[in-house]
């Protein structure tokens, strides 16, 4: 089988997985359709390595297959295709996408054991992760759009997925309004790009861009920003992160799913995906670098106040995001893939570490209430701890590797791309000292009373309540059922935290300076084109980045360690001495209070003010009762004749006859 | 005989049956009255006939009867339909066609 075949097999898997349990799960029982999604991606997953073994076996010019499976429209020299494109960058996203997302579904079998909608549910993951692997696998711009829009649409389903929870289904929309925000861009790019190069599939239009377009031109420029637009709408970048933090209303694995495999890797995918095009607009890319860098920092400053567990490990999210982009943009492209495959394990796995603690705590995720879980739960303390290490970059681990060769990407860029460089130092300290905040406050100090449980061998139970606004919830519908699960006692979360515990330690050996580099040769083809990504820093410079990386990691962890279990207390005097700063980063830098002075309320203002005086006033009274009135007067002569009499009609039937008949009979004398 | 006779015959039942219709309320004699009608078109269609020598007129007054039965099961058929439904029965109540 070629590449191609199996590519298509790809996104057969979990679209027949998403079809057969929405269609049959009245007749499925029980676990099975948890099983079912999770075989069928793990099918895909199959399918992927078999697409990189097919690649693999070719010479490196003929790693780019493009396949057909049928044409929607062909006009003149313009055709659009259902077309998929393989090539090693493809793959290594399906690769990331389907394995970590397998792990996710087989964790969700047993975490979503005891959920009302469990059927739902994994009809809505399956789907999610077809639209992924659609996205990554689309051959041009017309597949890249649908799938951008399908993952749009089954964000909102799963965030949305407790649906009587109001604090839910306002994020789904969120992240929805935003998500569209960025297809509007997409979808002006594939525009501009369609006018001037006048072909909508990839390798043309990257092959032939640059006799189209000066470096520089305006309008690649406007297509490059447009792209960005939805990129980062996707990827959760400033300013257009605000749906991340609140897609933290969905269950736990969703969460997961969102963050590491799925969702926020596509922008970083797509920068990647369309370097010809960013190289010939350098300002747009300078733009994204920039916006990533800030994005990073900004990030890593609100995650160290917030004290949703689960929160803090999507500003989190959004800060590596940042690295990510902020690499990309700067032609460190497989660097910049590095930490999207890293970051995918580590990620998936503190979600999941995150989701068997809030299952401890009977659903509450407020860190203030954590604490000295260590002992009930060694599994995730273990496993949340190595998600933590390698997050924080902790010298050895994945992390560690794969965040300083972004880095040193920059500072090898010179200029004031090492600005970016050193500001990128400062986020992995942030990193470093927020992920260890999170250890700390959850897994040491006095134990809590749900912790004390748990040791005495018996998991919490609370009324079911929103977390977020403490409100009773009602379990009849749409809501997670009554039991609760940890990872000690569920083997399929075990199962499917322990690969990932190891692979946020082992992950970052794939590319070890000087001694290997796996992906970035994997990827050479993709990238063979682009001057600026053959520039790659000396392995010294990276060894020197990756000791002063790990150096600041270890100090951002023994400044946690001191300010959370040596002093506590010390976090209390910071808030009372500067409770300005506090109220800034606790409110998020005020950017959603900025979004809704400056858009959601005007808008709500105009929507209600057309409601009340354009649609009543206007619509309604004016021009739908004008018509009607005009025609209700007009025909009242017609309408006094029905009267509705069975004798009215017959003697009207018999005055015309007579009429008639009259009338000829007079005429004809 | 004179064919004139008939006429007038027929022309008197054929006014007492459009009297009916118009004036009464009882489906049944509305019925009753639409015979007479018809019936009244049947004297003047056999006198004619028979005043001209040809059969036409008198096929014509069997494929009228051959109508009016049909006419009166249905006719019958709702008025069955209405009294099972417990409506009055009385064509004046059923008035929903007014505009």
């Amino acid at each position: 089988m070629s590449a191609t075949s199996y590519g298509w097999l790809v996104l057969a898997f979990p679209l027949a997985g998403t079809l057969i349990i929405a269609f049959g799960w009245r007749v499925l029982p029980g676990r099975v359709p948890g099983w079912i999604a999770t075989s069928a991606i793990f099918l895909a997953f199959l399918s992927s390595i078999g697409a990189l073994l097919d690649l693999l076996d070719r010479s490196e010019e003929e790693r780019q297959l493009v396949d057909t499976a049928w044409t929607y429209a062909s006009t003149g020299n313009f055709k659009v295709g259902l077309e998929i494109l393989v090539d090693p960058l493809s793959v290594f996203m399906c690769l990331v996408v389907s394995g970590v997302s397998f792990l996710i579904h087989l964790y969700s079998v047993a975490y979503m054991g005891g959920d009302r909608g469990y059927a739902r549910y994994f009809a809505y993951l399956n789907f999610f992760v077809f639209s992924m692997l659609l996205l990554v696998l689309a051959g041009n711009f017309v597949i890249l759009i649908i799938g951008w829009a399908f993952v749009g649409a089954a964000s909102y389903l799963l965030i949305s997925f407790w649906y009587r929870r109001q604090t839910a289904v306002a994020a789904g929309i969120k992240a929805f309004v935003i998500n569209v925000i960025g297809d509007v861009g997409l979808v002006i790019a594939a525009f501009l790009i369609l006018d001037n190069v006048g072909s909508l599939d990839f390798l043309p239009v990257f092959q032939t861009a640059h006799d189209h377009f000066a470096t520089n031109d305006s309008t690649i420029v406007w297509a490059c920003l447009m792209l960005l637009v939805g990129a980062f709408a996707k990827s959760a970048q400033l300013p257009l992160h605000t749906w991340l933090p609140d897609a933290m209303e969905g269950p736990t694995p969703v969460s997961a799913l969102i963050h590491a495999a799925t969702m926020v890797t596509a922008g970083v995918y797509l920068i990647a995906r369309m370097h010809p095009l960013f190289e010939l607009a350098p300002t747009a890319a300078d733009i994204g670098a920039i916006l990533g860098c800030a994005t990073l920092l900004f990030a890593g400053t609100v995650a160290l106040v917030v004290t949703d567990l689960k929160r803090v490990i999507a500003y989190s999210t959004i800060s590596q995001i940042g690295y990510m982009v902020m690499g990309v943009s700067m032609a460190a492209y497989s660097a910049g893939l590095f930490h999207l495959m890293t970051h995918a394990f580590f990620k998936a796995l503190l979600f999941m570490g995150a989701g068997s603690v809030i299952g401890a705590m009977a659903g509450i995720q407020d860190m203030d209430r954590m604490g000295g879980f260590r002992r009930a739960m060694p599994f995730t303390f273990v496993t949340f701890a190595i998600g933590a290490l390698a997050r924080a970059g902790f010298p050895g681990t994945s992390g560690w590797f794969s965040k300083d060769e972004i880095l040193a990407f920059a500072f090898n860029r010179g200029g004031w791309y090492a600005v970016l460089g050193v500001l990128g130092y400062v986020g992995a300290f942030l990193t470093a000292f927020y992920s260890f905040r999170m250890v700390f406050r959850v897994f040491y100090g006095n134990a809590v009373p749900e912790a004390v449980e748990l040791e005495s061998g018996h998991v919490a139970h609370g009324e079911p309540m929103n977390p977020m606004t403490g409100e009773p919830e009602d379990t009849d519908v749409g809501f997670p059922g009554p039991e609760h699960h940890v990872a000690e006692r569920a083997w399929p979360m075990k199962a499917a935290m322990g690969p990932l515990a190891l692979l946020a330690i082992v992950g970052g050996y794939v590319a070890i300076p000087g001694v290997d580099n796996v992906i970035a040769n994997f990827l050479e083809p993709v990238f063979a084109d682009s001057p600026l990504a053959q520039d790659e820093p000396s392995t010294g410079a990276e060894w020197l980045g990756l000791v002063i990386g790990g150096a600041i990691s270890i100090v951002g962890i023994g400044l946690a360690w001191t300010i959370y279990l040596r002093r506590p207390g010390t976090t209390a005097r910071l808030v009372e001495r500067y409770p300005w700063a506090h109220r800034f980063l606790e409110h998020k830098w005020y950017f959603d209070e900025a979004y809704g002075a400056l858009f959601v309320r005007p808008f709500a203002t105009f929507g209600s003010f057309g409601r009340r005086v354009i649609e009543t006033d206007f619509v309604q009274g004016t021009i739908v009762g004008g018509a009607t009135g005009v025609v209700r007067v007009s025909t009242s002569f017609a309408r006094a004749i029905q009267t509705g009499y069975l004798r009215a009609y017959a003697l009207l039937l018999l005055v015309g006859v007579a009429g008639l008949t009259l009338y000829f009979l007079i005429n004809s004398s | 005989m004179e064919t004139t006779w008939y006429l007038v015959l027929s022309a008197f039942i054929f006014a007492i049956g459009v009297s009916g219709v118009i004036s009464r309320r009882n489906p049944l004699v509305v019925l009753l009255c639409l015979e007479l009608m018809l019936n009244a078109g049947n004297l003047a269609l056999v006198a004619f006939s028979r005043m001209h020598g040809g059969e036409a007129g008198q096929v014509f007054a069997l494929i009228v009867m051959v109508i009016a039965a049909c006419e009166v099961v249905i006719g019958l058929g709702i008025i069955v339909a209405m009294y099972r439904n417990r409506l009055p029965i009385d064509i004046d109540e059923m008035s929903e066609l007014r505009g």
